[in-house]
């Protein structure tokens, strides 16, 4: 390889061609500030805060996208570097609504570290220039007048989700981030990933706070609040509590949801289980009966609303099966209250989910069976912290207690829905045992498995040989299925996630802060979900002992009229 | 055009060479050698671009070759098309110029009806050159080449990050060939009657002729072609005919808006390249605004960064929030209520801008500023200390009129 070698701060340094002043000071251990830069997703170069003196070179440089070059002399901190640094930080902050403390992103706020950092004491500018106002329309709340125009979330939701509801707009001082005709990004093709929230390095944008919904609900006592929580919350959740990524803080949650007074603390990866079930029994039917094939996963409701606004055309091929969030709903108002002896009409159902999708999903005018909603409110992770703390209590050193029966009992399966090739895998281990008939031993499907942008395997069951995909965010998903359009692929079952990873990256999990560790708190989160299946006594969701009870009791047959009833559901072309 | 098409590639260019020709857009990079580089690119297609975006208060040189001598420019974009082997080309012009847009339209007509431009140029097989008028949706900075390229390709027209240069990664990625209309007009000349001879009207440094620009208090506004080396006194006085109403000339702005702004003591610099640079100066695309002693540097200085407040756009954070923060301070200047913080500030963040905005607008926008503040601080002084030695500002009550 080529190396290049220059000096940064005074040091020698040695860099493979290509490399950036930024990343060769890194190898120095020398932190160059940056703000707008997110490497591979937006380099634009533009918010000036990383440059650098290059000893010959006219002006500064952004470290960020300024390549090093044989024999360069960089100096990363003179006092032009510093000062220049601190006024653009002045600049930036002079258009910002500054109200750290009644602000969402407060303490996990990049621009506030910047700040802080930088030796940001007074603005010394005076007015504001009014960006637009704040967008209420859907989950997705902006805040034009807290954005530092990174461009970030632009280039997110372009590059990485294929959506592309953002963009810049206006120029000079009035430049914004905004939607088309500076609507409501409700009205827009959004898809309420939430991709954007978790990369704005500043409060612009965040998802609708329904807790105090969740609050009223907890205090009203006529109504009977239960709480699901989603399989990607468990091993995120502790992050805002001190604890390393990817660590289970299952028992603590669950201990946490009932201080908060929650009358039943029950789990999605039950009805992931329940969910299995169906869209297990729909493939084999599909692949038995001639149906239109590929089947594609029907959970993640980004994905849901992106297909109904982009292909039209693969609207049939959508699993009928509504979502884990959405069974546990229609379950917890019609088999639950019999069982439970409460009145349905009382049964308050919310959903801690990692998904600001969600939000969205629960509101859908068709989520309902017999007049009652199947959800009545949605948190995200994040809220669900912010609501641990709001109630004083002190989550770290909380006991560790059990899901409440019947609708908290959950095999491995059901819990490696939260993983991009979860509910490939959970699917296969069920639908291997239907088709052969025999409880198989090899359940661990590894090729559907990672962080890879699109996995294919083909399985060999019963002699059939089943081919399957994998698509992690929405970016890849309309990569695969225009192959598919094309003729030059064909699946039979397909699973797609709209974020990429899958929940444990859902648009509703904690801030990262520090972005350059994305991918280890990533790969922290899927482990400690995979560690969670291996320790379960039963790995395959046909053999959860309350699912089984469920079917023989009350559903009757898998994908029969009471199921379809209550489990599944249509879609729309937009 | 002719005789280009009996020359040797490289020779052509060679004459460019000789000729001594900068870029008259304002860059002033030696036009023959970018020509050297762009033809020694294996890439092809090949694009010819022009920019006829002239928007800089005080800059209508170009307009004047447009509406003019338009066969000058296309015939200058042929010869380039010939030595590259381009076979589209485009003449970006401001929508503004909506009469001048129809007068070089129909003279690419023209020039394709007579096989001077279209296929099998002047009977030669494979020689082919479309030519297209492009309407610039009005932003200063699509001056910028790449983000000119960007507005062609039909995006907004922000500036492109550098490396990869226009040469070898322009228009739809491919190697462009981008010059103003005055550098293009220059070739054919340069052709015909060779390098040396363009060369020997101007300077040792500087080769040719020069439109220049004159306007403001001065007798007779108007494009003047000059010879390189004479001096701005001679330009002012000579051929301008003095400042108005007998005046006394304050100081002189050169190089449009974003140029240096410098006063009566300086201006027998000679226009040369090369003289020009020594004094600190630069002469881009060949301005020269006359500004006499009834007018308030301050004031004046408020009326140009408000015009880079309302053309940045947007992309980088020094020049998007700088432009306008100059403006508020300098506000606060004329009105009186500017104190020495401020004025420290407003020299800090013009360094600031100067040194680290994305591209040459945000980086040459506070040149006008910095240098009334090197040549004119005291009377920055006095607005600050509520007096403003014109009377022109309006010190709530406090003027010195
Ligand atoms: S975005 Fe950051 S800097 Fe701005 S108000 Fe919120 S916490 Fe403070
Ligand atoms: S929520 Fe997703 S689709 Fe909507 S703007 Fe954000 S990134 Fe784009
Ligand atoms: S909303 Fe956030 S991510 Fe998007 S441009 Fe503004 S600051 Fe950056
Ligand atoms: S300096 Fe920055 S904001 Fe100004 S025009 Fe160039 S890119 Fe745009
Ligand atoms: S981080 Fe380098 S320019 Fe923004």
């Amino acid at each position: 390889m080529d190396m290049i070698n220059l000096k940064i701060d005074g040091f020698d340094v040695s860099v493979p061609k290509n490399t950036t002043i930024l990343e060769a000071a890194k190898q120095l251990n020398i932190d160059i500030p940056t703000l707008c830069f997110m490497k591979g997703i937006n380099e634009p170069g533009s918010c000036r805060v990383c440059v650098v003196e290059v000893e010959g070179w006219r002006g500064l440089h952004p470290a960020c996208v300024t390549k090093v070059s044989e024999g360069i002399v960089v100096k990363t901190n003179t006092s032009t570097v510093r000062e220049a640094r601190k006024n653009i930080l002045e600049l930036i902050m002079a258009n910002h609504n500054r109200e750290c403390l009644s602000c969402p992103r407060n303490l996990k706020c990049e621009l506030q570290t910047l700040c802080n950092d930088n030796g940001i004491d007074a603005i010394p500018y005076e007015g504001k220039v009014d960006k637009g106002c704040l967008d209420t329309s859907g989950p997705i709340v902006r805040d034009p007048n807290k954005c530092v125009l990174c461009g970030r979330c632009v280039s997110v939701c372009s590059k990485m989700q294929d959506v592309s509801a953002i963009d810049f707009a206006f120029r000079g001082a009035h430049m914004t981030v905004t939607t088309a005709y500076e609507e409501g990004l409700a009205s827009q093709e959004c898809i309420n990933c939430g991709q954007c929230i978790k990369i704005c390095p500043v409060g612009a944008l965040q998802e609708r706070d329904d807790t105090a919904k969740v609050w009223k609900a907890l205090e009203n006592p006529d109504l009977h609040v239960v709480v699901q929580t989603a399989p990607a919350v468990r091993v995120a959740l502790g992050e805002e509590f001190g604890f390393a990524p990817g660590t289970n803080v299952e028992g603590k949650m669950v201990t946490a949801l009932r201080r908060l007074g929650f009358d039943k603390v029950f789990d999605t990866n039950f009805s992931a289980d329940l969910t299995i079930i169906e869209e297990g029994t729909e493939l084999i039917n599909r692949i038995q009966n001639g149906g239109k094939l590929p089947l594609i996963t029907s959970c993640s409701p980004g994905w849901i609303k992106y297909c109904e606004h982009n292909y039209h055309d693969f609207i049939e091929n959508l699993s009928s099966c509504k979502s884990p969030q959405q069974m546990f709903g229609a379950i917890a108002k019609s088999y639950y209250p019999v069982k439970a002896d409460v009145d349905p009409k009382s049964v308050f159902v919310v959903s801690v989910m990692p998904c600001t999708a969600k939000k969205y999903e629960a509101d859908r005018e068709e989520m309902s069976v017999d007049g009652l909603r199947d959800i009545d409110a949605v948190i995200t992770t994040r809220e669900l912290a912010k609501m641990i703390r709001q109630a004083g209590i002190k989550f770290a050193e909380l006991e560790d207690s059990k899901q409440d029966s019947i609708l908290g009992t959950y095999s491995g399966a059901g819990t490696i829905f939260g993983n991009t090739g979860g509910v490939m895998e959970a699917a296969l281990r069920t639908v291997a045992d239907k088709l052969t008939g025999k409880s198989l031993e090899c359940i661990e499907y590894t090729a559907v498995r990672g962080l890879d942008g699109i996995k294919e395997a083909t399985v060999n069951i019963a002699d059939m040989e089943i081919k399957v995909a994998v698509a992690n965010g929405t970016g890849n998903a309309s990569k695969l299925l225009d192959k598919i359009r094309a003729g030059e692929a064909n699946y039979h079952f397909i699973e797609v996630m709209a974020c990429e990873g899958g929940c444990i990256n859902g648009g509703g999990q904690p801030i990262i802060k520090d972005k350059s560790t994305t991918d280890a708190v990533k790969a922290a989160r899927v482990k400690g979900l995979y560690d969670i299946d291996v320790s379960c006594e039963k790995r395959k969701s046909h053999e959860n002992p309350e699912i089984q009870k469920l079917y023989a009791e009350y559903l009757g047959e898998a994908g029969g009229h009471k199921a379809h009833k209550l489990l599944h559901t249509h879609y729309t072309a937009r | 055009m002719k005789k280009a098409m009996s020359m040797e590639h490289l020779d052509a260019i060679e004459e460019i060479k000789k000729a001594n020709l900068f870029g008259r857009g304002g860059a002033a990079y030696p036009t023959g050698i970018k020509w050297e580089q762009a033809y020694a690119i294996q890439k092809g297609p090949k694009y010819m671009v022009c920019n006829a975006d002239e928007g800089e208060p005080g800059t209508f040189k170009d307009k004047h070759i447009l509406s003019e001598d338009p066969f000058e420019l296309i015939e200058g974009m042929t010869i380039g098309a010939y030595i590259m082997g381009a076979k589209e080309g485009y003449i970006y012009i401001r929508g503004e110029y909506a009469a001048i847009q129809k007068i070089v339209k129909s003279a690419i007509e023209n020039a394709k009806k007579a096989g001077y431009l279209g296929k099998n140029i002047l009977g030669r097989e494979g020689f082919d050159f479309e030519l297209k008028v492009v309407s610039g949706a009005g932003a200063y900075v699509c001056g910028e080449n790449t983000a000119l390229v960007e507005s062609i390709e039909g995006k907004t027209g922000r500036p492109r990050q550098k490396p990869p240069y226009i040469k070898n990664c322009g228009l739809y990625q491919m190697p462009t060939i981008l010059n103003n209309v005055e550098t293009y007009s220059c070739i054919p000349w340069i052709i015909k009657d060779g390098g040396e001879k363009f060369s020997s009207m101007g300077t040792e440094f500087s080769g040719g002729t020069k439109l220049m620009c004159l306007s403001g208090n001065v007798n007779n506004r108007g494009v003047y072609e000059i010879p390189f080396g004479i001096t701005l006194r001679e330009l002012i006085y000579n051929l301008g005919g003095g400042i108005k109403d007998g005046r006394k000339l304050k100081f002189v702005h050169l190089g449009g808006s974003s140029g240096s702004c410098f006063p009566e003591s300086m201006i027998d610099t000679k226009i040369c390249y090369y003289d020009l640079k020594k004094a600190g100066f630069s002469l881009g695309s060949g301005a020269v605004l006359v500004v006499d002693d009834t007018h308030c540097v301050v004031d004046y200085l408020k009326t140009v960064m408000e015009f880079f407040e309302e053309e940045s756009c947007g992309k980088c954070t020094p020049c998007r929030e700088g432009n306008h923060r100059l403006v508020e301070i300098l506000d606060k200047m004329t009105e009186g209520t500017a104190t020495m913080d401020d004025f420290n500030k407003m020299k800090s963040l013009a360094q600031t801008m100067k040194t680290t905005s994305f591209c040459g607008l945000g980086q040459s926008a506070p040149m006008p500023l910095i240098t009334l503040v090197k040549y004119f601080e005291e009377e920055f002084l006095e607005h600050i200390n509520g007096k403003c030695r014109t009377g022109v500002c309006s010190m709530s009550g406090k003027a010195g009129k």
